[in-house]
């Protein structure tokens, strides 16, 4: 305690001398469009329609059930009439320069469509191999996570009416990849956050909530421990906080957040939760638990330049080509894509009607206790429709 | 609960190390650990027990051990150190001196009940004390016993869980600094040897108490080598266990099996942080801080505390506060002194109370104070005699 006493004074001057040099350094940064937050949306999608006044797609259909799934999505998206085409891309790793990469045709498509439908995707086992999931976050500069989760009528858990949106922190903090051996046994895993990042992402997280209609943004932290990382990114928090005004801000500790969602998820149904990388990563699978799991939960990485938008369940190879398959996930993250491209009207139309047939029960697919296959289930959306 | 893991544990210990299969230089640490922690002092037939009773509900909940021990006429002495982390709360300076005198007290007496202090946020606070104090004496491991109570209904039933985490090193190494304004790092440390040890404590206590299985938690998909190098070390020491299973799970996934099937888990190992977010959900689940009992064991020191560790500033001094896990803390104090007649008094009394449902605190949906609960508490263990 003595040593880190010692560390710590030092660096409390230095942050005080840094404070104003901070402040240029970060306009410096936000020269791409931070500064001017309050005109110009964070991550706004820019893409076009073409001739036939459709929005082009980028399909990653994934593997395992991804092509099931992928196809209850299409055949739903025809019968609404949703004015999208599918262009489908390969993403099958390569190796470029003994690095993991997603092939060129890929990366182009979704450069110029802007926006991205994926499938689950089996992450190869191997030692050094990147999670093509995060290759994608990666490649894309995807900052951030966005996992709203809601209770579904007609599958029962011991959690009702929860409503939870949460934002994660996608490139930095705990899943940064910088660690090293310091001698044998002694392991030194950095966490990184930095001023950038957070302030992105937090910026995301007001406009976010302020899209949605929600009132409350909550800082989810543990700056009582790690002061200056966590401490920084709520610092930054309380700074964009002031851009927006009408958005009632407050703090919490991780351990009273994870405490009182698991207590009762529903006082956080009017609020949009933002924090770090890994709190974010446990926090909406946690989340995904109370509701049912993976198969009910909707995914999308928010990037400036272009978004995707995934099941973040498994691939499930041990029922892939059945026709068992539950495409749920799949759809509702279709549905946040199609709010991102501003087709709300469609959205609603189709959300609607996958949650009247979810909440009648008839046709659920055997993940939920049913019967029904796949195409089943869609065909009872599209009869909805 | 704690059930006598004294002498056992001390016994499997003492085997595990003196396999020969294992050639690490750590051995020579481990070969003492517990044989000497239960010497506590005791003068004229009484243990000298430092009790601190913590910041926010920390001395009406000790109030209420203090008066229930007494009334039973336990052989125990207290020792207490009004330590708080609230820094206006001492004249300046005393802060300090109070937590180095509980320190020291902890040293001699080998032995304390603890509620838990208060950590600021602001940087220019201390470091925690509970983490500080943690490091100081090296109590290792943290148990926090995850148990639904007859009677009381929550969401889940039978949960039965116990979660062990390494308490000195990973996320709270308090090691951070700023690399430039606005980039901060923050060290997570994960050693061998601490692996090593936290995995045989887990595996011990899994022997003493009559468990099946000891679950890995960690993140080693994303901290391939940190928290690579704690899974990898648990594998090794498990196969010195054979008769206890053994597997692993991501810490995502086992949050969100926590709140959707936490009858699967048992005994559960973990690294620092990870231990903080499972212990909230896991508390959770079977009704609250208020209840969950924990301790922390070292080579020389156990101080036993709350398992779920939170301050309560927010209900201090209005006598709401639950005084269970405190009182269940104390009473595996007792067991761990080999009092088990007195702890066994105690802990019926409670799980009386509660069971009957006339009397509850507000955390547990009824409308008692705490002096109300606690005198429940004595008139039972009266009518019991």
């Amino acid at each position: 305690m003595l040593a880190t006493r010692a560390i710590a004074a030092p660096a409390r001057r230095q942050f005080l001398g840094a404070a104003p040099r901070a402040s240029t350094i970060s306009l410096l940064h936000s020269r791409r469009g931070y500064a001017t937050a309050q005109q110009d949306r964070v991550a706004k999608f820019t893409g076009q329609k073409d001739s036939n006044g459709k929005y082009a797609v980028s399909l990653i259909e994934g593997d395992g059930i991804g092509p099931e799934i992928s196809q209850a999505v299409k055949d739903i998206f025809a019968a609404a009439k949703t004015p999208i085409t599918w262009e489908p891309c390969d993403v099958t790793p390569i190796l470029k320069d003994g690095k993991t990469a997603i092939p060129d045709a890929a990366i182009e498509s979704i450069k110029k469509n802007k926006i991205a439908l994926k499938g689950p995707l089996a992450t190869p086992i191997g030692k050094g191999h990147v999670s093509l999931n995060l290759t994608l976050r990666r490649t894309f500069n995807l900052f951030a996570n966005l996992r709203p989760c809601r209770s579904v009528a007609g599958y029962k858990t011991p959690y009702d009416n929860v409503d939870t949106v949460l934002i994660r922190e996608n490139t930095e903090g705990e899943y940064s990849g910088i660690e090293h051996v310091v001698v044998d046994g002694v392991v030194q895993s950095i966490k990184l956050i930095t001023r950038e990042a957070s302030e992105r992402v937090l910026r995301f997280a007001f406009q976010h909530a302020t899209e949605i209609g929600r009132k409350k943004v909550r800082v989810v932290h543990k700056a009582t421990i790690m002061k200056m990382s966590d401490g920084l990114f709520l610092n930054v928090a309380k700074d964009v906080a002031k851009d927006f005004p009408h958005i009632e801000f407050d703090a919490e500790l991780l351990d009273n957040t994870c405490l009182k969602m698991v207590t009762d998820p529903v006082p956080y149904n009017d609020k949009v939760l933002v924090m770090p990388n890994l709190y974010g990563d446990i926090l909406s699978d946690m989340c995904a638990g109370l509701i049912g799991g993976l198969g009910l939960t909707p995914s999308g990485n928010i990037g400036d330049e272009c978004s995707i938008f995934e099941a973040v369940h498994g691939s499930a190879p041990d029922i892939a080509g059945k026709g068992l398959a539950n495409p749920t996930a799949l759809l509702l993250s279709s549905m946040m894509m199609l709010r991102h491209m501003s087709l709300n009207e469609y959205a609603d139309r189709i959300e609607k009607a996958a949650f009247d047939t979810l909440a009648e029960g008839k046709a659920l697919t055997g993940d939920l206790g049913g019967k029904a296959k796949t195409n089943e289930f869609a065909n009872a959306i599209i009869e909805k429709l | 609960m704690l059930s006598r893991p004294t002498a056992r544990a001390a016994k499997s210990l003492l085997q595990a190390t003196a396999q020969p299969s294992f050639q690490l230089n750590a051995a020579r640490s481990f070969a003492t650990v517990q044989s000497d922690i239960f010497k506590p002092t005791k003068y004229g037939g009484k243990y000298t027990v430092t009790l601190i009773p913590g910041d926010g509900i920390g001395a009406e909940v000790a109030e209420s051990v203090k008066t229930i021990f007494k009334a039973d006429n336990v052989p125990i002495e207290w020792e207490q150190i009004d330590v708080s982390g609230i820094e206006e709360s001492a004249p300046t300076g005393r802060t300090e001196d109070l937590f180095r005198e509980s320190v020291t007290s902890l040293q001699r007496n080998k032995l304390g009940l603890k509620g838990i202090l208060h950590t600021p946020i602001s940087r220019s606070g201390h470091q925690s004390f509970n983490v500080a104090m943690r490091q100081e004496l090296d109590i290792y491991a943290s148990i926090s016993l995850i148990k639904n109570i007859p009677g009381y209904e929550t969401r889940h039933k039978n949960v039965d869980l116990c979660i062990i985490r390494e308490n000195t090193e990973g996320e709270y190494s308090g090691l951070e600094h700023q690399s430039v304004p606005g980039v901060v790092e923050s060290l997570k440390i994960i050693t061998r040897a601490k692996s090593e040890r936290i995995a045989k404590f887990a595996f011990s206590f899994a022997v003493a108490n009559n468990r099946k299985k000891v679950t890995c938690i960690h993140k080693a998909n994303i901290m391939k080598l940190a928290d690579g190098l704690f899974r990898k070390t648990f594998h090794e020491v498990a196969e010195e266990f054979p008769t206890i299973k053994s597997d692993d799970m991501i810490v995502d996934n086992a949050s969100m099996q926590c709140v959707s099937r936490p009858q699967q888990f048992d005994v559960l190992v973990m690294p620092n942080l990870y231990g903080g977010i499972l212990s909230n959900i896991g508390a959770a689940l079977v009704g609250g801080p208020g209840i969950v009992p924990g301790c922390n064991m070292g080579r020389d020191v156990a101080v036993f505390e709350p398992g779920c560790r939170h301050v309560g500033l927010d209900i201090k001094g209005k006598d709401q506060a639950n005084p269970s896990a405190l009182i269940l803390s104390g009473t595996m104090l007792l067991r761990h002194l080999g009092l088990d007649e007195h702890a066994n008094r105690i802990s019926q009394a409670i799980y009386g109370v509660i069971a009957e449902g006339k009397i509850r605190t507000p955390d547990m949906g009824g409308n008692s104070t705490t002096h109300e609960f606690t005198k429940a508490i004595l008139n039972k263990m009266e009518n019991s005699l």
